[in-house]
């Protein structure tokens, strides 16, 4: 599904990633862990291609299709979609024709926002003094509408009741078709600082992101115990050394 | 009127008939010609041109009248069409108003100085009609009225004096529409409007404009709004007009008055727009918003707002946005704001710039273009909703919004 060789990766100047390698096989669920200001925003906003974070070097292959120039857009298109942590708001435009304009295959929003808990969000300016978990949850609902078979995650759970993580969980699981088992196609790649978001999706693989490189790759549910225990200085510990 | 207080307007417009407006470029009135006024009345405005249906059409106003309580058409200087559809609905030129009701005296001049500058005075010395409406004690429109002042003939001026009075616990909505001749490439509309929302009553005046090239327009309009009476003032101008200057005044006299004004205005090349509101708000629990919107595609545009807050207990917030989408254009926003004691509660804010990019790269996320998402953002911008009108007269602006857009984006 998608492959990242060496990617290189520069905000306003300056390297913050230095060359990732990470593979995504189709159906496949990944988990990035990593400390504050360890680059997996800007990993996650490289892969779907926003003009700030600029390849400096390396490639991303989505299908086995080379996407390191393809704009923003054209990789949505493509099949890539993205929650994001801190959506602007856009005054005028309603939380319902931002769904409406996701989706793309003519898909009826009235399921997602059902489904997401969203009536009352729907006539409202999107993301216009939203809480944390209506953020959350318009974003799923954007991301339902726009059916992509690969997704990036960032910090779904972060700022959302127990109530609504579950909700949310729900809604993920969808997108990953995890109801499906062998017919499944859809992977996704999902940032997670407390691992909450573990106990309602399934996790094949989880990585590590530290000081620009993703040296290992492991169970995840592992991983998260490792961190929780030693903090992330767990690379030094670790038994792959790599 | 009384002669005495006729002899009293004239000699006090006489007097500032060279008074320069405080905003605005200051226009040469010699220069217009006097208007034939040969136009013919319209019993049924199905009957005009199928040119003039059009450019009608485009400010607002529905020549079929259906779902209209009413409707008023000037040509120039000649009142063309006045009709009420509803019984406690009033609507005439105000020639014919002042000579049918004595009283109507009180109301002239009272909510905008007729000295005020040299187009109050012009006005008041070359007046042609313009409109009186008026609903009765308790009567609420069904559906809105209509007016049009229509700028027919090539190089005039048009002076108008409108006078809307809603009565106690009254409702009246209006839609206004204001446009020139497709062949009119210069002229000048002058309007004095003087509003009088009674007690409990509420007005709500949507004014759509579509001027041509070389149209100068200098609207002057007051508002008194008594106890529990609301005022909404609407206002949208999206095609080109040469030089245009508002800055009407609401006096928020009555306890729990409120008046809101929002503007949408954009300004492309070769356009000059200097518009705003002033809220006074002089009674206890009174509440004034002014919400602007301004788009610049090469034109200027400054957008004022003054709120003073003179007792305790009122609030006002007033928003400027502004948007410039190309490389020449100016977008200018003047919020002011006065308290003359400590308790009030006042507040604005004021953006201006091109559209901000993590706005379009959200939207292109989703799959759309650039393109697309600029022009997603743009209507939403100017999205009509924040007006708070009637559903039908909400989609019917919509619709001659979404109409003007083709034309800037």
């Amino acid at each position: 599904m998608l492959e990242l060789k060496d990617l290189k990766v520069e905000v306003s100047g300056k390297e913050i990633l230095h060359g990732v390698n990470l593979k995504i096989n189709d159906a496949e669920t990944h988990v990035l862990f990593g400390p504050n200001g360890a680059g997996k925003t800007t990993l996650l906003m490289a892969i779907m291609g926003f003009p700030e974070y600029k390849i400096t070097g390396g490639s991303i292959l989505f299908n086995g299709e080379d996407i390191t120039d393809l704009p923003l857009h054209e990789r949505a298109r493509k099949g890539i979609g993205m929650s994001f942590q801190r959506p602007p708001t856009i005054k005028g435009v309603k939380t319902h024709q931002v769904i409406e304009l996701s989706a793309r295959n003519g898909i009826s929003i009235d399921e997602a926002a059902k489904e997401l808990n969203l009536g009352h969000l729907l006539n409202r300016d999107v993301n216009d003094g939203f809480s944390g978990g209506e953020i959350k949850r318009s974003e799923l609902a954007q991301l339902m509408a726009q059916q992509p078979s690969f997704v990036l995650l960032d910090e779904p759970e972060s700022g959302v009741d127990l109530e609504n993580i579950s909700l949310l969980g729900g809604a993920i699981n969808k997108l990953l078709q995890k109801d499906m088992k062998r017919q499944r196609v859809n992977s996704g790649l999902i940032i997670t600082h407390t691992g909450y978001i573990l106990d309602y999706v399934d996790a094949d693989v989880g990585h590590l992101l530290i000081e620009g490189i993703v040296p290992c790759a492991g169970n995840p549910r592992e991983m998260l115990h490792h961190i929780k225990e030693n903090g992330y200085e767990v690379c030094a510990i670790c038994p792959t050394n790599c | 009127m009384s002669h005495k207080l006729l002899d009293d307007l004239t000699e006090r417009a006489k007097l500032a008939i060279n008074k320069k407006a405080a905003f605005g470029e200051d226009i040469d009135l010699t220069k217009y010609l006097k208007p034939s006024n040969k136009h013919d009345y319209v019993e049924d405005l199905e009957k005009l041109s199928d040119e003039e249906k059009e450019r009608l059409i485009a400010v607002g106003v529905d020549t079929k009248a259906e779902q209209r309580s009413g409707s008023f058409v000037q040509h120039d200087t000649k009142v063309s069409h006045r009709r009420s559809t509803q019984e406690g609905v009033e609507v005439m030129g105000t020639g014919e108003a002042l000579e049918k009701y004595d009283w109507l005296q009180d109301y002239w001049w009272k909510a905008v100085a007729v000295d005020q500058d040299k187009y109050t005075a012009h006005v008041e010395l070359h007046q042609n009609d313009g409109y009186f409406i008026r609903t009765l004690p308790g009567v609420k429109t069904v559906y809105p009225l209509q007016a049009c002042l229509y700028l027919r003939e090539e190089s005039t001026a048009q002076n108008v004096h409108n006078i809307i009075i809603a009565e106690e616990g009254s409702e009246l909505h209006i839609i206004t529409g204001c446009t020139t001749g497709p062949h009119v490439k210069e002229g000048i509309h002058l309007g004095v409007s003087e509003f009088y929302v009674k007690k409990g009553a509420k007005v709500s005046f949507t004014m759509i404009h579509g001027w041509n090239e070389n149209v100068a327009v200098r609207p002057r309009t007051g508002v008194f709004i008594e106890e529990d009476g609301i005022f909404l003032s609407n206002y949208i101008l999206l095609k080109r007009a040469h030089s245009l200057q508002m800055y009407p005044n609401a006096y928020m006299v009555g306890k729990n008055s409120t008046a809101r004004f929002n503007t949408i205005i954009a300004v492309p090349e070769g356009s000059h727009v200097d518009s705003g509101a002033r809220t006074y708000l002089r009674a206890p629990g009174a509440k004034a918003e002014i919400i602007s919107r301004t788009i610049s595609t090469g034109g200027t545009v400054i957008s004022r707002g003054h709120m003073i807050g003179e007792v305790p207990g009122v609030k006002s917030h007033m928003e400027c946005n502004g948007l410039i989408l190309s490389e020449t254009g100016i977008v200018s926003a003047v919020p002011e704001l006065e308290g003359h004691v400590a308790d009030v509660e006042m507040s604005h804010e004021a953006a201006v710039g091109k559209i901000a990019k993590e706005e379009i790269e959200y939207l292109m996320a989703r799959g759309l273009s650039e393109d697309e998402a600029k022009s997603t953002i743009i209507r939403g911008f100017l999205d009509v909703s924040i007006m708070g009108l009637p559903p039908h007269l909400e989609a019917a602006i919509k619709k001659t919004v979404e109409t003007s857009q083709k034309g800037f984006m």
